[in-house]
């Protein structure tokens, strides 16, 4: 029997008007990979910040190596040998590697020493990194690595993952769970907090369930089915999207040639992007985020411009068409920021309404706007996409990621776009409101719309896509029939080889 | 322990309040600072009343004051509407003072060419005129802005210098006036009826300007209530990336705002030099396109708000020079008392952003 760790005795805390834990017991043993298991707002982050110091439980006590823990601050968590990899990486693009570690520790090295110790600890782990490289041209999973390296520079005990995987590509998730398993066997714990169930299964010996800040459920995962792991996480049991055996129309949309420099010294430009879609077809572009999604959505929707026979809609040039022309022609987009780009934070679910609304029933010739057909739209969004919101007048930033989300696409899907154009539509969604917005896509298609999801999600494209393309560095590969891929296919896809299969 | 959380969205109630208490913190600490400049603190209380109660109320004084209310109100609200709605896109048009210089030598040159023919037709020439003065002068950083992406905040604010220095050459020079004796200045348009802003009802203090003051409160209440480039401006503030989203041009939002404010503030201009001022001299501008930036905000950018605020600011300029005239005050102490009410908005702002939540260390 292993010794435990890290025990945790009836954690309970609370926010004005939120219980986010609620009574949460459970061990962390010694060389064990433990999964925190839950949808978005289970609470999994606020137990880790207590875990971590950034937050003191209300209730409830912790003991580490069977001793009172009690971390008041983040230091004092990684004097006792806890380390923690966010899922948001706070790196600084301009510094290079060693810099940016040096930045987040307390009594740095000097550079030099600091950078061979850097790649002794790559070397050790099997995560090849170098320390003189610039952050801001690093790909997302060797930034993760960036990170992980600052916490095992600290040697710690216990090592806390908050969702590693939902940036990387197949291969990179591959190395990350080699090192993780080189961790266990030297006796180091993780904690790793991911609603994947898969990887879960795969990489996790024990794994602990929230829902609604409460534990409702343990198990060991390889001993489970993801279909009962799912269920004890979302609280029931609800259906997968449903696809009706489609048939594909003619050509709607056609991007050819298109290239784009970003103005972003961070972005990407896009270089030479061919594809095209059908009616009814669904086109999923996968691909990890910071590859050019955002730039491909902005030529599209026609807040980028390009030269117009770059992109078209049945044979018609759009690509130098405002927004609202575009929309004109029936081609609608949601962006992935959904606040601040989709919807503007402060302003009312009305006024979001209208951000892509003007026919004329709507604003008439003199620039008058009919408030009363605004609500009317904003009403059958609201009721049709079940979005949860006390009034119509709410702001959209104190509706729920997972409710702005469904009103976002509900606004565009409702005007029965033919193209319909969509950036991560289910990020940080939970799981009941991200199968309502897979379903809905799907619905939208089989009524003669073509679709371009683009998303890092491949288990959702797999759902949802017929045909499939990568974007890698602002270059799109060859679309494939999603039927014939696999998900080793499309690692190599994202790896930016061509695949010998059959275009579609 | 007390600690700031800050709200989800800002709060309607302390938005609506805050003016108000600024308002007091302003009475409470410019009557302090009074009593410290006149070496008798119990003298605050008189100096307070003297400047904010005293011009409307005070038989000696409302008769002189209460007219004045309107004549200072009108380019004031004029010029604080117009910058409300740039403020409102997040375009900070600083440079509203020389707009209205601008404004009142453009109207006043059109009546000067036309002297001594009478028509009822030059009045309303000047009026285009001297908005088409503004217009010009705020859209030259509008311009620079949406080509060079220049800062409008500076460009304007420096074209109020440059245009402080126009104002002083036609003073002494192309506008002067023929029969004035050398003096610098131009011909009194209070002595050519065509020309003269004269007061629509009399001894009120009412004159067109003002009524144009009014009618562009409403116009603009409209504007953002129901107009779709009030809600393009709005969107364009609140969040510019989901108003390009949105189809909304960033460059015709800037000029149009640029223009709009300018427009207004070159009118208040003219209304000035052809009405209660008369003249062009070199000392026409009194930083009412200044002061109006405070009200703007005073007002929360709310057209109503901007009507109330810049009554109030107009009473602290009469209640000012009453109380230069019976104390002894320094001029500078009542800019410092406007001032002030601009510090203590911003200073109580924090709780319409954040709210205060107290919990046990």
């Amino acid at each position: 029997m292993a010794e435990v760790l890290l025990q945790l005795n009836g954690i309970s805390k609370s926010f004005p008007g939120v219980k986010a834990n609620e009574n949460i017991s459970f061990e962390i043993n010694s060389g064990e990979i433990h999964a925190l298991l839950g949808e978005n707002g289970a609470g999994k982050s606020t137990l880790v910040k207590m875990i971590y110091g950034l937050m003191q439980p209300d209730l409830g006590n912790m003991r580490l190596s069977s001793e009172s823990f009690r971390p008041s601050e983040p230091s004092k968590a990684r004097q006792s040998g806890i380390a923690m990899v966010f899922q948001h990486f706070s790196l600084f693009d301009a510094l290079n590697v060693a810099e940016n570690i040096a930045l987040g520790m307390e009594n740095p090295p000097k550079i030099n020493d600091l950078s061979e110790k850097i790649e002794n600890v790559s070397k050790s782990y099997g995560l090849p990194l170098d320390p003189k490289r610039l952050v801001g041209q690093l790909s997302a999973g060797e930034r993760q690595r960036v990170e992980i390296i600052r916490c095992l520079l600290q040697n710690p005990k216990l090592l806390i993952m908050d969702e590693p995987t939902s940036v990387l590509t197949p291969n990179e998730v591959k190395t990350l769970f080699e090192t993780l398993l080189r961790l266990k066997k030297e006796g180091k714990s993780i904690l790793y907090i991911s609603h994947k169930l898969e990887e879960i299964r795969e990489i996790c010996d024990f794994a602990t369930i929230l829902r609604n800040g409460e534990k409702v459920g343990s198990c060991i995962p390889k001993n489970t089915s993801a279909k009962q792991i799912g269920e004890m996480m979302v609280g029931k049991s609800f259906s997968s999207p449903s696809r009706e055996n489609r048939v594909f129309g003619e050509k709607l949309l056609k991007v050819s040639n298109l290239s784009i420099h970003t103005k972003d010294f961070f972005g990407t430009s896009l270089s030479n992007i061919n594809f095209s879609v059908h009616v009814g077809e669904i086109l999923g572009i996968g691909g990890v985020a910071g590859n050019g999604q955002d730039e491909l959505l902005s030529a599209l929707s026609g807040e980028e411009k390009t030269s117009p026979s770059t992109i078209n809609i049945l044979n018609h040039p759009i690509g130098k068409l405002a927004p609202n022309e575009r929309r004109n022609l029936g081609l609608r987009a949601a962006p992935e920021e959904r606040l601040g780009h989709a919807a503007a934070p402060s302003m009312t679910l009305i006024e979001n309404t209208l951000m892509t609304s003007h026919s004329e029933d709507i604003v008439n010739k003199w620039g008058i706007i009919n408030f009363d057909n605004v609500k009317e739209e904003t009403k059958d969004i609201v009721s049709e996409f079940d979005v949860r919101t006390p009034t119509l007048d709410n702001a959209a930033a104190s509706l729920s990621g997972g409710n702005l989300q469904k009103f976002v696409i509900g606004r565009e899907i409702l005007k029965k776009p033919r193209v319909f154009v969509v950036n991560q539509p289910t990020w940080g969604v939970d799981a009941a409101a991200a199968a309502f917005i897979r379903q809905s896509i799907l619905n939208l298609a089989s009524h003669d719309s073509a679709v371009v999801v683009i998303s890092q999600d491949l288990d959702e494209l797999f759902e949802i896509c017929d045909t499939f393309a990568v974007l890698t560095n602002g270059r799109l590969s060859k679309s494939y029939d999603m039927r014939n891929l696999s998900s080793e296919d499309v690692g190599l896809l994202m790896g930016g080889s061509d695949l010998d299969l059959k275009n579609s | 322990m007390i600690r700031l959380e800050k709200r989800r969205s800002i709060s309607k109630l302390w938005t609506t309040l805050t003016p108000i208490i600024a308002v007091f913190l302003t009475m409470i600490f410019g009557g302090l600072m009074f009593g410290l400049l006149l070496g008798d603190l119990a003298s605050a209380f008189g100096a307070i009343k003297l400047i904010f109660w005293d011009p409307l109320f005070d038989e000696n004084f409302a008769s002189y004051a209460r007219p004045q209310l309107l004549v200072k109100a009108g380019p004031i609200i004029l010029i604080a509407i117009g910058l409300s709605i740039g403020f409102k896109a997040g375009i900070w048009n600083i440079g509203a003072e020389g707009q209205y210089i601008l404004g009142a030598i453009f109207g006043a040159s059109v009546a000067l060419s036309l002297f001594p023919r009478e028509s009822i037709f030059i009045f309303p020439t000047m009026i285009l005129a001297g908005a088409f003065g503004g217009f010009i002068w705020a859209l030259i950083p509008a311009v620079l802005k949406v080509y060079f992406k220049t800062n409008e905040i500076l460009v304007s604010l420096m074209l109020v210098y440059v245009a402080e220095n126009i104002l002083t050459s036609v003073s002494h020079g192309l506008l002067r006036n023929p029969d004035g004796m050398g003096v610098a200045g131009i011909r009194n348009l209070k002595d050519y009826p065509s020309a003269h802003n004269s007061e629509i009802i009399t001894n009120s203090g009412m004159h067109w300007g003002v009524l144009t003051a009014f009618l562009s409160v409403i116009l603009a209440y409209f504007l953002f209530l129901k107009h779709q480039k009030g809600y393009e401006i709005k969107i364009t503030g609140e969040a510019p990336k989901a108003a390009y989203f949105a189809g909304i041009n960033p460059s015709k939002t800037i000029i149009f705002c640029m223009g709009m404010s300018g427009l207004l503030a070159g009118m208040a201009g003219l209304f000035e030099v052809a009405g209660p001022a008369g003249q062009i001299t070199i000392s026409f501008n009194s930083g009412y396109g200044f002061t109006a930036i405070i009200v703007a905000f005073l007002g929360r950018l709310n057209p109503l708000g901007i009507l109330m605020a810049g009554l109030l600011m107009a009473l602290t300029y009469i209640g000012g020079e009453i109380a230069q005239l019976m104390l002894g005050l320094p001029g500078a102490s009542i800019q410092l008392l406007q001032g002030m009410l601009l510090f203590f908005l911003l200073a109580t702002d924090i709780f319409t952003n954040y709210s205060f939540k107290t919990r046990g260390s």
